[in-house]
């Protein structure tokens, strides 16, 4: 009896009260990682000092002495430095995954919305497309588009010819330029007003059909301001646009614009691969509203379109904006295997060639870690901004 | 007076509409899935255009016009050959085993069907002891599997010969002195390295995921702020950033002596990539245990530690089957990254292969591709059936 009585009387020792504890811990875990960082900081010192690693940022402004491919500001070896090339790969970086974002958004709710088709093929062609393409690694579809697809097509002499004065061989896809002479900068000031006037216009138009539960056409003065407006101007100031269309020259094409097969494989590469996993994140997100919203509004006789503008998509939206900004930030993230077919990202040309010709491991790889963590919570910031202003209010 | 009466009441029953003509059969099936409407028709018009467009090339190529046998790439070269499987089956145990010594494939072998043996007890959902099973294969198994794919150091020997003295063992004996030399890792590669660095990332993270997960949950302020920077700083980083720093940062941090193995820095950044994303898919199991099974476990008066171990852990742990299965997925998929560190993966062995000379021609960069794509599609797609089997049982328990 007595022994029980002890075995349930309160024990309070001194090493097992909560906040003690925690302190040890935490105590604990402190030290530990002090000592690292401050073994790691002493090693890398050494180390570096006997391999002849640089440990500041001197290399920043030296001359490159390498060419990249593709870059969008003037870029040579001989005149630019280090930190140009840093800028030229951030860039690309930046372009394929903005044309990333926008292709796989518009392909994965085109896949989405085609897997939840009433019609059965439709339905199956996009759960195949959905299963063989998530089930594959990214990079070797990456590999499959660029060494099996775009390398084997015919050099410039055979080029195949696209409409438009567009060519595509395996140098890449050469495409006519524009030259915008004087004036065409009002034209895209008038695109601008355009867009402007047409968001006022709407605006006006809500606020009327609050007030007076009838408001005014939008939709056709918008398209007018929009496209009819710009060109007027355009037409005003005499079409002051002539394209350069590129010309077959000895054993390349000059002139026009060019897009390196590199670009096209990744670009196609991650925004297919993407397109599947936001395809699931749509389909699932519209199986999320409950069937009794659609009859509901059938039953207040709204239209089955205006249904899906005004009743489904707004609360589909609250369960696909959050894994929506996951697979913009993977987008952006598997940017990075670009180092596998040599597009010139962030990761090959900084991370790639800069840190092999400098040896500036530790600043170099800080440096991108950091640019991609930037984006990253810059992406989810704007993300989250978005998903606030869209999320309903409830009560 | 009395209003003129309007009111109608009919008299006989209105005539019996015709019986709808398709309701069931297969007519009505095709007509209600496949022509319900004019855009409907019309994409499954296209559907089959482009099924009929796609299919008779695709099939020639792969079995038809294949060259299912040959001794090198002549056949292959040919104009109108297919697929060149023969180059497959010429080069399948380098796909699968890299430069690993022809002699001791055995190894590999035994490793591989113990690693698939303790994998199905722990998944196979009837199966008993499972704690057996996580003990085999988290703690003994990395070691066997180490000592089986590297061979034995002077510390195993020394540890045998130990043995060997003690039972007084010639066997034992000759085992210390003879068997299982040193196979370097700059000869692995093949398959089996990419399930070695997809195994070693489920086994390191799992563990270290559920310490982030209940770190990041902590009370105490600093354990929680320094689990919640890793984590959202390796999550933030694409992981060929994590592996370059393991790369060639690793060996600048420690002490020359210490400078890990040419595979084990990859396998280092993969590890910790995945723990982190590990501890996300745990702490939506852990948020997921209902705040009422942590009052009735205090309330009995368990303590903080026996409360996580008895009660909270195993359900969050169960709930995250699927979670985890499909991390593994895509953590299988990524194991494909480690040849930017020079490791010679699955991928990098078909990616090599295809430049061979005696092989090299139209067909072979596509063959080689196509060979990977199903070897990943069937794991993949096993692996993703078993999670949704895995999460159809899980709700039948749930379900009310």
């Amino acid at each position: 009896m007595t022994d029980q009585v002890h075995h349930l009387a309160p024990r309070t020792p001194l090493l097992t009260g909560e906040r003690i504890r925690s302190a040890i811990w935490q105590i604990a875990l402190l030290v530990g990682l002090v000592w690292l960082a401050w073994s790691a900081v002493e090693n890398a010192a050494r180390n570096m000092r006997a391999r002849g690693i640089p440990t500041n940022f001197d290399f920043w402004d030296r001359t490159a002495g390498f060419d990249i491919n593709a870059s969008l500001i003037p870029f040579s070896a001989a005149n630019n430095t280090y930190g140009d090339a840093f800028y030229v790969g951030l860039l690309n970086t930046l372009l394929v995954g903005a044309c990333g974002v926008v292709l796989a958004t518009i392909l994965g709710f085109l896949i989405g919305i085609a897997r939840l088709s009433s019609n059965w093929m439709v339905g199956r062609l996009a759960g195949g497309y959905v299963e063989i393409v998530r089930n594959t690694p990214l990079l070797l579809q990456l590999l499959f588009w660029y060494n099996a697809v775009l390398t084997p097509l015919p050099g410039p002499r055979q080029s195949l010819e696209l409409p438009g004065g567009v060519w595509l061989n395996n140098r890449g896809l050469f495409m006519p330029s524009p030259d915008f002479g004087p004036g065409a900068g009002w034209a895209g000031i008038a695109i601008l007003a355009g867009i402007v006037g047409s968001i006022v216009l709407n605006r006006l138009s809500n606020r009327k059909r609050l007030s007076t539960g009838k408001g005014f056409p939008v939709l056709f003065p918008a398209l007018a301001l929009i496209f009819l407006l710009p060109i007027a101007v355009f037409m005003a100031f005499g079409s002051p646009v002539t394209f350069e269309y590129p010309q077959l020259r000895g054993f390349n094409f000059t002139g026009g614009a060019r897009v390196v097969p590199e670009f096209v494989a990744l670009l196609l590469g991650l925004s297919l691969y993407t397109a599947a996993f936001i395809a699931e994140i749509v389909r699932a997100g519209i199986l999320s509203v409950s069937r009794g919203q659609t009859e509901a509004s059938s039953a207040l006789g709204v239209s089955s379109g205006l249904t899906m503008r005004l009743i489904v998509i707004p609360q589909a939206l609250r369960v696909i904006i959050p894994p929506l900004t996951n697979q913009y930030l993977n987008l952006i993230k598997n940017s990075s295997l670009a180092v596998f077919i040599g597009y010139p990202d962030l990761v090959q040309v900084f991370a790639g060639t800069v840190l092999n010709q400098t040896g500036a491991a530790v600043q170099v790889i800080a440096i991108t870690m950091a640019v991609y963590l930037v984006i990253s919570l810059l992406t989810s910031a704007f993300m989250n901004w978005f998903n606030r202003r869209i999320a309903l209010k409830e009560r | 007076m009395p209003p003129p009466q309007r009111t109608f009441v009919r008299s006989e029953f209105s005539p019996a509409l015709p019986p709808p003509l398709n309701v069931a059969g297969p007519f009505a099936w095709v007509r209600a899935n496949l022509f319900n409407s004019v855009l409907s028709s019309i994409l499954t018009l296209l559907s089959i255009a482009f099924i009929l467009w796609i299919t008779p090339g695709l099939v020639r190529w792969l079995l038809i016009d294949a060259v299912w046998s040959a001794p090198d790439g002549d056949a292959c070269r040919a104009p109108g050959a297919g697929a060149c499987w023969a180059y497959v089956r010429a080069k399948i145990t380098f796909f699968t085993y890299g430069a690993y010594p022809r002699d001791a494939l055995w190894r590999v072998d035994l490793t591989l069907v113990m690693g698939a043996g303790l994998a199905m007890w722990l998944l196979w959902p009837d199966w008993p002891r499972k704690g057996i099973a996580a003990v085999l294969f988290f703690a003994i198994y990395p070691v066997v599997a180490f000592i089986l794919l590297h061979g034995m150091g002077d510390g195993s020997r020394a540890v045998v010969n130990a043995a060997a003295n003690a039972f007084n063992s010639d066997v034992l004996r000759d085992v210390a002195r003879n068997s299982l030399p040193i196979i370097g890792t700059h000869l692995w590669g093949g398959i089996f390295v990419s399930l070695l660095v997809a195994t070693v990332g489920i086994v390191v993270s799992l563990p270290m995921g559920v310490l982030l997960a209940l770190g990041r949950q902590s009370r105490a302020p600093f354990i929680r702020f320094f689990c919640i920077v890793l984590i959202e700083v390796v999550r933030g980083v694409p992981l060929i950033t994590v592996l370059f720093m393991a790369n060639t940062m690793l060996p600048l941090f420690v002490p020359d002596a210490w400078t890990p193995d040419r595979l084990m820095r990859p396998l280092i950044g993969v590890a910790l990539f995945a723990s982190v994303y590990m501890a996300e898919v745990v702490r939506g199991g852990l948020q997921a245990v209902p705040r009422g099974q942590h009052e009735g476990a205090m309330a009995l008066g368990l303590s903080q530690s026996k409360m996580m171990r008895l009660i909270v852990m195993p359900q969050a742990l169960t709930i995250v089957i699927p979670g985890i299965v499909n991390s593994f997925i895509a953590l299988f998929k990524d194991t494909t990254l480690v040849a930017i560190v020079g490791v010679f993966d699955f991928l990098r062995a078909i990616d090599t292969q295809r430049l061979d000379p005696a092989w090299n021609g139209p067909t072979i960069s596509t063959t080689g591709y196509a060979f990977a794509a199903m070897f990943y599609f069937v794991f993949c797609f096993a692996m993703s059936r078993y999670s949704l089997m895995m999460e159809r049982r899980l709700a039948h328990g749930r379900k009310r």
